[in-house]
């Protein structure tokens, strides 16, 4: 698998600052999983906060540090945790292939395979799947599945908003999407994209401002009876 | 520091626990702060955060990065989990560990102190506007949108300014990534 679209740089860096909006994190930390070229760069701007940190002043504690007895407490409960996260590591291993496979970010959400979804009808050749964000996390996080050769009609986005290919392919003005294959668009941006002639496309799509991106599907799937 | 954290990994070394406390949790503290948690909830996360870096000190790989980055990592995470009560994406270094011979080669464990000294230098080298909006990123935890705001630039601005900054970082530590 080639990646040749990743997110926009300032996007890595917002992510890295722990300033990325959940569902747009989402998206780049499923890139990251397949894309080792942003996983080093991503590692390059997680220094750069460290330094950063550096640079502030200290405030001083109200409450000393933990005594002895806490500290043994906590290396008790620690076995635990070091179990748990060679599972993790365990997991991150077989990204390259993706066919039927879903990247491990995404696991907790949508499970292991791509196969078994439970796709909604949402128009035309369109299928769609939800998925949750936590109680705070503002904007959408959704799977489309687009039958082949499917076009959609051209529009615009007016908001942040992410695309991961996950399965197939798209075409549009800025070229061909495959899978983990990121469209990061500026918010001007329009683009008439159209699905893989033969086999579609499933692909993540995220947005942080809700209502624009609602009418924007309203849209989609009605283009000639919509705006 | 990373040798503080050495001796908390293989000899549960509380005195060396101490002084990666000392060193860290107040400055951790005025970094909650800038996030907007009270002092209180500041003073919480700062002390959670080094109580995490002694469970997890035994986990901790010298070639994944810097013992400062790592802390930096969790951190941040703690923050996004509790001050925005959101789900952090960002994986902690441990989490990519396995997969470190994909995508590190061997002798770039070696230039890590390097690398981190080229980062802070081409830091303290950006020109003030793109200073300002990496720090509005990273410290107070701003959107592209809210620094716009804040600062009353175009978001393409915010963005241009993000860019570069990015940039001159890569460029900074090339050479190391092609070793």
């Amino acid at each position: 698998m080639k990646i040749t679209h990743h997110p926009d740089e300032a996007t890595l860096m917002s992510f890295a600052a722990g300033s990325l909006a959940e569902p747009l994190a989402a998206i780049v930390a499923t890139h990251m999983s397949l894309c080792p070229s942003c996983r080093r760069d991503v590692a390059m701007l997680d220094m750069l906060g460290s330094c950063l940190v550096d640079t502030l002043d200290a405030t001083p504690l109200e409450k000393p540090a933990p005594d002895a007895g806490t500290l043994r407490s906590q290396t008790e409960a620690a076995g635990a945790d070091t179990a748990k996260s060679s599972r993790d590591a365990a997991a991150f291993r077989d990204l390259d292939d993706l066919s039927g496979n879903v990247p491990e970010p995404l696991v907790r959400l949508v499970g292991p395979s791509l196969d078994n979804i439970a796709w909604k009808r949402l128009g035309y050749g369109i299928w769609h799947y939800p998925l949750p964000l936590s109680m705070s996390g503002k904007g959408d996080l959704r799977l489309f599945k687009v039958a082949p050769g499917q076009v959609m009609p051209e529009h615009g986005h007016g908001g942040a908003e992410m695309t991961l290919l996950l399965r197939g392919s798209y075409s549009d003005e800025f070229g061909r999407f495959g899978p983990g294959d990121v469209a990061d668009l500026d918010e001007d941006a329009e683009h008439q994209p159209i699905a893989d002639p033969e086999v579609g496309c499933i692909c993540l799509i995220a947005s942080v401002e809700r209502a624009k991106f609602k009418s924007l599907l309203a849209r989609i799937v009605q283009p000639f009876t919509g705006l | 520091m990373a040798n503080l954290i050495q001796r908390v990994a293989l000899r549960g070394d509380a005195e060396a626990f101490a002084e990666l406390f000392r060193t860290y949790a107040p400055r951790l503290k005025s970094y909650m702060m800038r996030q907007g948690a009270d002092p209180m909830t500041a003073e919480e996360l700062a002390q959670e955060t080094l109580m995490t870096v002694w469970r997890k000190a035994g986990l901790y790989s010298d070639e994944r990065g810097s013992a400062t980055t790592w802390i930096y990592t969790i951190a941040r995470n703690l923050r996004i989990d509790r001050v925005r009560r959101e789900v952090p994406w960002q994986a902690l270094p441990e989490g990519h560990h396995e997969t470190a011979s994909d995508d590190v080669a061997p002798d770039e464990a070696l230039s890590l102190v390097e690398r981190k000294s080229r980062v802070q230098a081409a830091l303290q080298e950006l020109p003030p506007d793109q200073y300002e909006v990496v720090s509005l990123a990273y410290i107070e935890g701003l959107s592209h949108n809210e620094i716009a705001e804040r600062l009353g630039l175009p978001l393409g601005t915010v963005k241009s300014r993000m860019r570069l900054a990015y940039q001159k970082l890569r460029s900074a530590v090339e050479d190391l990534n092609e070793q």
